[in-house]
């Protein structure tokens, strides 16, 4: 009886540092994501601009469904969501692509091999700001780019890729290749460098050429990462904001929801609608993850019978 | 006959493909310097001229954005902010991951799993009502606030590295330290600490990327320039009419030289936070 009660004398006293050490991290949490996500949900419900916000108690209970049928209504918003998608599935696929292009031309080994692999991871570690105006100005009209086309004579007039349709949206995917081809290729890599040789051995016995150990031996054994990767990508390009923001400001085509959602609230001042589009675009995500884990899922199932 | 053909195929696009890549990668980098290095005129007359004339270049843009534009301000605040950053990271994340690591107690499965959905959370979403708090709180223009909400954001993949790494480590040395009469606390900072530096040193290091790249909450939340971190003032000057593209790709040059320097000194730590971190970016 005695063993038992300081037991759990002991166990209490764990317990109890366990809390006192989570208890930042969880509070900054609840403080800045979960309370702002169910708060953002009570202000999609209310007609509130940012002039009223100093003046009145945000914490009115005159619901209105007003916000969302701006939003709904709005033109740009049907436009924006076109334009997230295109964007976010343009952005997954040519990013899947360069990273597994990479992973493939550095995986023999060869001298420079480290040099390429830390040059190649520049882009993603250099700071948005800073490589978002290198292109702006690099792809301006009177820029070196276009110049030297037109010099060369490939171009009769210079191109306006960020300020053109359907130009705009293209580099912007081209963009997100470029700057986001790192991480697939670090997770394509390791994976890549994790397939038992003797898969590729049983190959050779087979007779099989590049090709088709690169088809029925590589392919394979890189589907699951691969979907995994583009998932995430899709997921985080779905919801970025810099990139676009930064190379076009959302014009020709690229207004992409998260820059309508910041367009809502420092272009309109309008809080509410601002609140009910982050609510669509959270609920787009949510549904989009729903349909692909389940189809995932189902292919899985299919794969192992 | 076949194999020859997919040889020679596979050969022409790694070095095509390699060459193609490694321009498209270094150049706008390259650029980056020169544009910030070359005088104005020479950079509007020829733009299509990007080789390096060492007689010509000119190095009074790096000395005038730095003080007339106020850039050793912002380059102060980011410092500033990332450091508060991973320190704080650092300090309560260890703590947390070690409970979550070692400690039994009720919501730890709750909690494990937790770390993995605010880490998948959308910034975007909850933009709007951090800035109406953050308003009403007076914490914009705040680096503090900035803080806050950039440890919202590097708790979760601290706390899920810091606690696979402690989970990789045997626990009985930290039980010889407890039966030897130390506390919780000094276990931790003499036995784990020292035993997960390589954890550690990535956590810092992906947590420094994140705060002193960051760009959507510096600037929806700082619009006061004594408060403006590198890419929000990047941003302000580039909206400037008066300010040149040299000008403008000089702070770019400031802004970029840290992270990448950090990175190359310690490269593969870098990369062990990167791509446990990368699930998010």
């Amino acid at each position: 009886m005695r063993i038992r009660g300081e037991r759990g004398t002991l166990q209490a006293q764990e317990q109890r540092l366990a809390y006192l050490f989570l208890l930042v991290p969880v509070a900054i949490v609840f403080l800045v994501i979960i309370f702002p996500t169910v708060w953002n949900l009570w202000l999609s419900f209310h007609k509130l601009s940012l002039r009223d916000l100093r003046t009145s108690a945000p914490l009115s209970l005159n619901f209105t469904m007003y916000s969302y049928f701006k939003v709904f209504g709005d033109p740009d918003f049907t436009s924006s969501l076109i334009a997230t998608l295109t964007y976010s599935i343009g952005g997954t696929l040519i990013t899947l692509f360069l990273g597994l292009g990479t992973a493939l031309l550095l995986s023999p080994k060869f001298r420079g091999r480290g040099a390429m692999r830390g040059l190649f991871l520049i882009p993603y570690i250099a700071p948005v700001v800073a490589v978002t105006f290198t292109w702006r100005l690099l792809l301006d009209p009177r820029g070196p780019i276009m110049t030297a086309l037109v010099n060369v004579g490939w171009l009769d007039q210079p191109l306006h890729l960020l300020g053109q349709r359907p130009l705009a949206m293209m580099t912007l995917v081209l963009f997100q290749g470029w700057r986001y081809f790192p991480l697939a290729f670090l997770f394509i890599m390791a994976r890549l460098q994790a397939i038992p040789r003797t898969l590729y051995e049983a190959a050779d016995v087979d007779g099989a050429t590049p090709f088709q150990k690169f088809f029925y031996v590589t392919l394979p054994q890189l589907k699951l990462i691969l979907a995994t990767l583009g998932l995430l990508r899709f997921m985080w390009t779905f919801n970025r904001f810099d990139d676009v923001y930064l190379l076009t400001s959302g014009a020709a085509g690229t207004k992409v929801l998260p820059v309508l959602v910041v367009d809502y609230l420092i272009g309109q001042f309008d809080v509410g609608a601002g609140a009910a589009a982050a609510m669509a675009l959270f609920g787009c995500l949510t549904l989009l993850l729903i349909i692909y884990f389940r189809w995932v899922m189902r292919r899985a199932e299919q794969v192992e019978v | 006959m076949r194999l020859r053909i997919e040889w020679s195929i596979i050969w022409f696009l790694r070095v095509v493909g390699g060459l193609v890549l490694i321009v498209a990668v270094a150049f706008p980098f390259y650029w980056m310097i020169i544009a910030s290095l070359t005088p104005l005129a020479r950079l509007l007359a020829d733009p299509t001229d990007i080789g390096i004339h060492l007689g010509e270049m000119i190095f009074t843009t790096y000395p005038e954005i730095w003080n007339v534009f106020h850039f050793s301000r912002f380059f102060a605040n980011s410092a500033y902010v990332s450091i508060v950053t991973v320190a704080l990271t650092l300090v309560f994340s260890t703590l947390g991951a070690y409970a979550v690591a070692r400690l039994r107690f009720r919501g730890r499965t709750v909690l494990s799993r937790g770390i993995l959905l605010v880490y998948m959370f959308p910034a975007i979403a909850v933009a709007i009502p951090i800035y109406v708090i953050f308003s009403k709180l007076g914490l914009r223009n705040n680096l503090n606030g900035l803080v806050l909400f950039y440890l919202a954001q590097t708790f979760p993949v601290a706390l899920y590295m810091l606690h696979s790494y402690f989970k990789t480590l045997p626990p009985d040395l930290e039980e010889a330290g407890r039966i030897d009469g130390c506390s919780r606390f000094s276990v931790i900072w003499r036995i784990t600490v020292p035993l997960s530096l390589p954890a550690m040193i990535s956590v810092a290091l992906y947590t420094f990327m994140i705060a002193w790249n960051e760009f959507l909450f510096a600037f929806l939340f700082l619009d006061s320039p004594s408060s403006y971190t590198l890419p929000r003032g990047i941003q302000a000057v580039a909206n400037n009419v008066n300010v040149s593209q040299q000008l403008l790709m000089t702070g770019a040059v400031i802004a970029t030289v840290p992270v990448v320097a950090v990175f190359f000194l310690f490269e593969r730590y870098f990369v062990r936070g990167l791509t446990a971190g990368a699930v998010k970016g």
